[in-house]
Parts: C-alpha cells; structure tokens; sequence
C-alpha cells in the first residue's frame, strides 16, 4: 500500500490525522501530511483506508 | 418580526419560516425530490440547493461565488462598506488571491497543536460549570451549560475580559438571529459592539501580550501590520464564527442524547466511541449553514443564477442526502464512513474545527462523566435557533448522577 495526499486538495479537515494517527500527521497550518506511505500492518492499512473515505476533499490517494 | 408564511418550499422559500425553524429536515427532502434547487423572490433572489452534490459544486466555485458576504439577508448592505478585497470579516468574507493570506495568517493559531494546548483550560471551565449546578437535578442544558463553554474559549484566546463573555452572545444573537431586520437597524444593532472591539483593540495596541489580538496587531504581510478593518473583522469572525455555532453543536448533542437512552448508554459503555459520534453528531445536526452572492449572471446547477442573487449553502441539507449517506435520516452512533459536510468544504472549510471538535467532545465527557443519565423534562419546551445557525436554544432537562 501506498499513501499519498493531494496538497492541493486538502483544506485541512483533520479527519485523517484524528482516524489514523499513525499513518497522517499535519503541518503547522493543520493541513495533513503523509507520516507513513506505507502503513506496517493490516490495523495500520485499514485506518488509513477509513480515513480515505471520510476525507470530505477526496484528498487521499491509497495505491494497493 | 416574520415574514409573510411560506406556501411552497421550492419556490418560494423562507429559512426564518417558523416550520423551517422547527424541523427544516422533511422540507429539505421533499425539495431533494422535487427541485433539486429551490427558488425564492425574498431577500432580492435566493437560490438553496438541496443535494450534497449541488452544494459542493456551489463551496468549491469561487470563480462564480463570492464569499464578500455570507450571511443572508435584506439588501446587500456590505456592498460599498468593506475596503475590497478585505470583506468584513476575513478570511471568511474574502475570495482569493487575498483570502489566502488571509487564512494562512490564521491557521496556525487553530491547528491541533495550539488546541491540544488548550484543552486542560476547557476541562476545567466545563467542570467549573457542572459545579455551579450544584445539587440541581433539573436545569436548563443549553442557556446553563453549553452557551458558557464557547464564549469562555474565545475570550480568553482573544484577550478579552472574561466579564464581558455575556455582551458576546448577545451581539452574536442580534448578528445570527436578525436576519430579517431591516437593515438600518441592523447597523444600529451593531454601533455598541464595534465600539466594545475598537477600545479592545487600542488597549491591546498600547499593552500587547499573548493572545490572539495581539498576534494580529503584530503580525506583519510582505513588510507592512495588517489594515485596521482586517484586523477588527477577523477579531468579528473569530466571536461570531466561535461561540455561537459550538454552543449549537454541543446544544444538540446533549438534546440527542437527552432523548436517546440507547445512544447515551452506548456512549456511557463505550468512552472510546466519542469521536467516531462526534462526527455523526456533526453530521447530523451540522449547525451552520453559509451564503454566497452570485459574481456575475451564470446557468449553475441548472438553473439561471443572476448577478447578486444569493445562494444558501446549506451543508445540514447536504449531510442528509441519501444519495450519500445510507440511512441519511438515522442517527448511527458508530457510522464510520462519514464524509459529512458540517465545517463545509473547499477553501472556506471552517477554520476552528479542531477547536470545535476539542470543545464538542470535552463539553459531553465532562457532562456524562457528571450525569450519566440525562433526559428532556419537557420535549415540547425545546426551542430551536432561527437562522444560519441552528441549535437549541432551550433545552430543560433532568439528570441524575448515577
């Protein structure tokens, strides 16, 4: 798994960071930022694949 | 004062109509069905979009939109008042580009770092207020707790006297809830409070020290302070963007869970579950809804939108489209794909949702930790917000605490 996200899409919600704290982090603007492109394990790639679809910016991109 | 009853929702709609106020939910799917986007003649033209597809397309257009003023009402009084590209409370009432330094400037002080910093400051002023209800074992949730919670934040990030906390949700009332004052009473309305800010502002210009004003008065954008009328409007959209739509939020949450015994012993069970409900507490009674002016005459979403005309985002709507949400008009405590749009969406996404969440889900700890059970006294007697804000606004309940 691969996890990325779209800089010019995220606005900043913080839904990834307070679902997958492990995999997201954010700058000091708040925005998200990637801390782990490739989550260790399968609690890891599933909270970051629950975090791809609450992204309301659809800012998230996981490639398997 | 109210305006002329409304006969039909899709053409002719009104959001101060006493059924929208009530229970605007059935009104929004039956316009889903039939419209999707509603029409009316009142407030010189107004469209309302009815669909989270119709109102995302209209919160990520900024090239048709214009944010210069976002809450609806009579006339388009701000059009000569503001120095553009400013608006009157920026970030919120600007468009790009200057909407962008606008914001950058502010965000740092609402990312999750500066609120996790103030969180021990929430708990406490949360449990303060538990205390000051002593043994009571009935009392009004909303005007008894809820409304002190956000007004005790914002002050105290602003700099503000903590006495002057009441003065706020009054001007905040006369801001959200007169909408359909003319608007000359509207500025008069006003006078007193743009008076209470600018000596707040001298003050702090003359002794400055750590808090928000201050960073504003001190902050600087390519070499030169921020415009007196930016740093005055953001102090503006900071009080009325911060207490009154947390208090809704947490407002509605406590009526929820009043009128809800499942959810409240799931919630009581399951501590951990408290974010997961906080969005769906967010999604289900998103309590603001925003406005836009159309720039210039354009066919959107269907429909002949002309200069001027304003369109209500109406993100509660939104967040109760089937179309996106399985179960839109159920509350699922434990909903876990929830890509809700109750902090809105695009450039304008609501800068102080950390803080919002922070406060929502200290406000139900510390209340649950205190009243395990809580129910309505009196469901008839809860009252809800007319507006662009919506919550509770009286909520009697009775606890006990074990």
């Amino acid at each position: 798994m691969k996890v990325t996200i779209d800089a010019a899409r995220c606005q900043g919600h913080g839904r990834c960071f307070n679902l997958a704290p492990d995999v997201f982090g954010f700058d000091e603007l708040g925005n998200g930022v990637v801390l782990v492109a490739s989550p260790p394990d399968d609690r890891a790639e599933r909270l970051a694949r629950l975090a791809q679809v609450n992204c309301p910016e659809h800012a998230i991109d996981i490639e398997e | 004062m109210e305006n002329p009853p409304v006969t039909d929702f899709a053409t002719d709609w009104d959001h101060t109509d006493p059924a929208w106020v009530h229970d605007p939910y059935p009104i929004w799917d039956d316009l889903r069905q039939r419209c999707p986007v509603a029409h009316t003649d009142r407030y010189g033209g107004a469209w309302f979009p009815a669909t989270h597809a119709g109102v995302s397309a209209v919160a990520q257009d900024t090239e048709h939109f214009t944010s210069r003023t976002v809450v609806l009402g009579n006339g388009r009084p701000l059009e000569d008042a503001p120095p553009a590209p400013i608006g009157v409370a920026p970030p919120i009432t600007s468009d790009p580009p200057f909407h962008t330094i606008a914001r950058r400037l502010i965000l740092p002080a609402f990312a999750p770092g500066p609120v996790r910093a103030l969180e021990p400051r929430v708990r406490e002023l949360c449990r303060r207020l538990l205390d000051d209800l002593g043994d009571a074992t009935e009392f009004d949730a909303a005007t008894q707790y809820a409304q002190f919670i956000p007004p005790g934040v914002i002050v105290r990030m602003l700099g503000f006297p903590e006495a002057d906390e009441d003065m706020f949700r009054d001007f905040i009332h006369v801001v959200l809830e007169g909408v359909n004052h003319p608007v000359e009473e509207r500025i008069e309305e006003f006078a007193p409070i743009e008076a209470y800010i600018t000596a707040q502002i001298e003050d702090h210009r003359a002794h400055p020290r750590d808090d928000l004003t201050s960073y504003l008065l001190g902050v600087e954008v390519g070499g030169q302070p921020l415009a007196p009328e930016h740093v005055f409007g953001t102090i503006i959209l900071v009080l009325i963007a911060g207490i009154d739509t947390t208090w809704s939020a947490i407002g509605s949450a406590l009526w929820h869970l009043a009128s809800h015994p499942d959810d409240l012993a799931r919630l009581r069970e399951d501590p951990d579950l408290m974010p997961i409900a906080i969005e769906e507490f967010l999604r289900f009674y998103a309590p603001v809804t925003m406005a836009r002016l159309v720039k210039r005459d354009v066919e959107f979403l269907g429909c002949p939108m002309r200069e001027d005309d304003w369109v209500l985002l109406g993100f509660p709507a939104a967040n109760r489209d089937p179309a996106v949400f399985p179960d839109a008009d159920r509350f699922v405590i434990d909903r876990l794909e929830n890509r809700h749009l109750a902090f809105g969406l695009g450039i304008h996404r609501c800068a102080g949702s950390n803080l919002a969440r922070m406060e929502m889900r200290v406000a139900l700890e510390e209340f649950l930790a205190r009243y395990p059970h809580v129910e309505l006294t009196d469901p008839e007697a809860v009252t809800w917000s007319q507006g662009q804000v919506r919550g509770p606004r009286r909520l009697p309940v009775r606890v006990a605490s074990a």
